[in-house]
């Protein structure tokens, strides 16, 4: 379980000016197994939680705590993290860089292949094991980054808008397979997205955030069971909530786009 | 397989004219001093320069001198290496130092250091150490520049993510920085390695007791052209084998 009892935020700027609240008080409850996503505008702070919980980034206030024990620094074992872009490293094969996510979680035995192999299996990359990174489309890599914060076996999966640099297409084929994965897993899982239709389609619950400074203005569940079909986009639930959802998003995506105008205004 | 004969043709068409340009040039050097007599002090002809380089080899000269100014590049090039390196990692350790020393030694690479062989021949004697210390100081530069630049090419992204995954710091340093930092810092060897070589022998043309660099200047100003030529088809060779061999190696480390 993951606990977020009133974290805030503030990044310190030379003057009053660049001085960002990117978090205010914002206190949250995940449960074991439970998949959130954490949905707003660009900007509202939802990576910077994300960084909190990960134990990246440590709160000006408040505190995160997983299964009661406080992050101050990340947790290799208990959380495991996935970024927006590709974060394979480019000078190691496919299998090279799983060998080094498990040992530098401490796994240094003979089994660390047989984990890759069966993490890669699950994605369907187990062919592309020798390949170079850049060897790989954005897809695949996204696709293997993600088996290699599946295969560290955490209890805690955190995932950073990992589709956010793909095409649509890709990203829609991604998500069922994600969908199809993190039920098998129960892992608790949360993950930051700015789109509705990702958010609908994976989470458990959405938490939604106001615009900078980030607080939890709505928590909207999504009852319907895991593993979800591609079907599900096209019931009439899910077309509700998203509505639902761009209803409560509207009003924090236009105070973005004011504020950002504001902002370029003052500058130029 | 089509695309990779394709390829290999293509390989096979460069390589042709590569050589086809180095054979017309040899061409015109064999026409015009064959043509003419009246440029024999300044263009021997190449028969004359072959029997030279003949006789440098047979006599011994050409080793006894090769001896010499080997040793000053080896002896340089290792100070340049280790000291370059070492301060190039130092300075990339933090971007305060780095907004310090870069520009600084940027600035100085800059100034044509031919300038201060003079002084290096007033501090360190006409013997090897003036052009090992030199050269020394000379390829220091861009090995440092690119030890600098490579470790801060290393994309912050990779070391959020490790450090996420639970490296410690020399794990960090061994998976990350070394290898992130490889391409760069090893341009900036070759470079140094180049610079060296040409500092001892601009060097030694203009200021030694021996060596190939003095024997080409020695050459020249007894007006021994066909010598001098001799003198210097020997450093285009060895230079050429050696730009070879560095490249050589340079691929295999990019493949390892």
């Amino acid at each position: 379980m993951i606990t977020i009892d009133r974290v805030s935020m503030t990044f310190v700027g030379a003057d009053a000016a660049r001085t960002v609240t990117a978090l205010d008080d914002v206190s949250l409850t995940i449960g074991q197994g439970e998949f959130v996503c954490l949905l707003g505008p660009s900007g509202c702070g939802k990576s910077t939680l994300l960084a909190h919980i990960g134990g990246m980034l440590a709160p000006t206030a408040g505190s995160v705590t997983v299964d009661g024990a406080l992050v101050q620094a990340p947790r290799p074992n208990d959380i495991a993290y996935v970024f927006q872009e590709s974060t394979l490293l480019p000078w190691y094969t496919v299998l090279d860089n799983f060998r080094l996510a498990l040992k530098f979680q401490g796994i240094d035995d003979a089994s660390w292949r047989d984990r890759a192999m069966h993490a890669l299996s699950a994605v369907d990359m187990t062919q592309f094991a020798d390949h170079y990174p850049k060897q790989l489309s954005g897809g695949m890599k996204q696709r293997i980054n993600l088996a290699r914060g599946l295969c560290v076996d955490t209890k805690v999966l955190l995932l950073d808008e990992p589709f956010a640099a793909l095409d649509e297409q890709t990203r829609m084929v991604l998500g069922e397979d994600l969908s199809i994965l993190l039920a098998r897993t129960g892992k608790t899982i949360v993950f930051v997205t700015h789109s509705l239709a990702e958010a609908v389609f994976l989470a458990d619950r959405i938490v939604v955030m106001t615009a900078r400074p980030g607080k939890v203005k709505a928590q909207i569940p999504v009852p319907h069971p895991h593993p979800r079909s591609p079907d599900f986009m096209l019931a009439l639930e899910f077309g509700e909530i998203r509505n639902e959802l761009y209803a409560i998003l509207r009003d924090e995506i236009r105070a973005t786009v004011a504020r950002m105008r504001e902002t370029r205004n003052a500058g130029g | 397989m089509p695309v990779g004969e394709a390829m290999r043709r293509d390989q096979v068409l460069i390589r042709s004219i590569q050589f086809g340009f180095l054979a017309v040039l040899f061409g015109a050097w064999w026409f015009i001093t064959h043509s003419t007599q009246s440029l024999a002090l300044l263009l021997p002809r190449p028969e004359l320069v072959w029997r030279e380089m003949q006789v440098l080899w047979s006599s011994g000269r050409l080793w006894s001198a090769a001896v010499i100014t080997l040793k000053e590049i080896v002896e340089a090039y290792a100070i340049a290496v280790v000291a370059g390196i070492a301060i190039g990692f130092f300075v990339a350790r933090s971007r305060n130092l780095m907004r310090i020393f870069e520009p600084v030694l940027t600035g100085i690479f800059a100034i044509p250091l031919t300038l201060f062989f003079p002084l290096f021949v007033v501090f360190f004697g006409i013997g090897p150490d003036s052009k090992v210390a030199y050269a020394a100081t000379y390829s220091f530069f861009p090995i440092a520049l690119n030890t600098i630049a490579g470790f801060a090419s290393v994309d912050e992204l990779y070391l959020r993510a490790v450090r996420a995954m639970g490296a410690s710091g020399l794990q960090q340093f061994r998976h990350v920085y070394l290898p992130g930092a490889m391409p760069v810092t090893l341009s900036g060897l070759r470079i140094g390695f180049f610079i060296c070589i040409a500092s001892v022998l601009g060097g030694e043309t203009l200021a030694a007791a021996a060596g190939v660099g003095k024997s080409i200047a020695l050459s020249a100003e007894l007006m021994e052209s066909a010598r001098l030529y001799a003198w210097i088809a020997f450093v285009v060779l060895a230079s050429v084998t050696l730009n070879l061999l560095a490249l050589a190696a340079e691929t295999r480390s990019e493949r390892a």
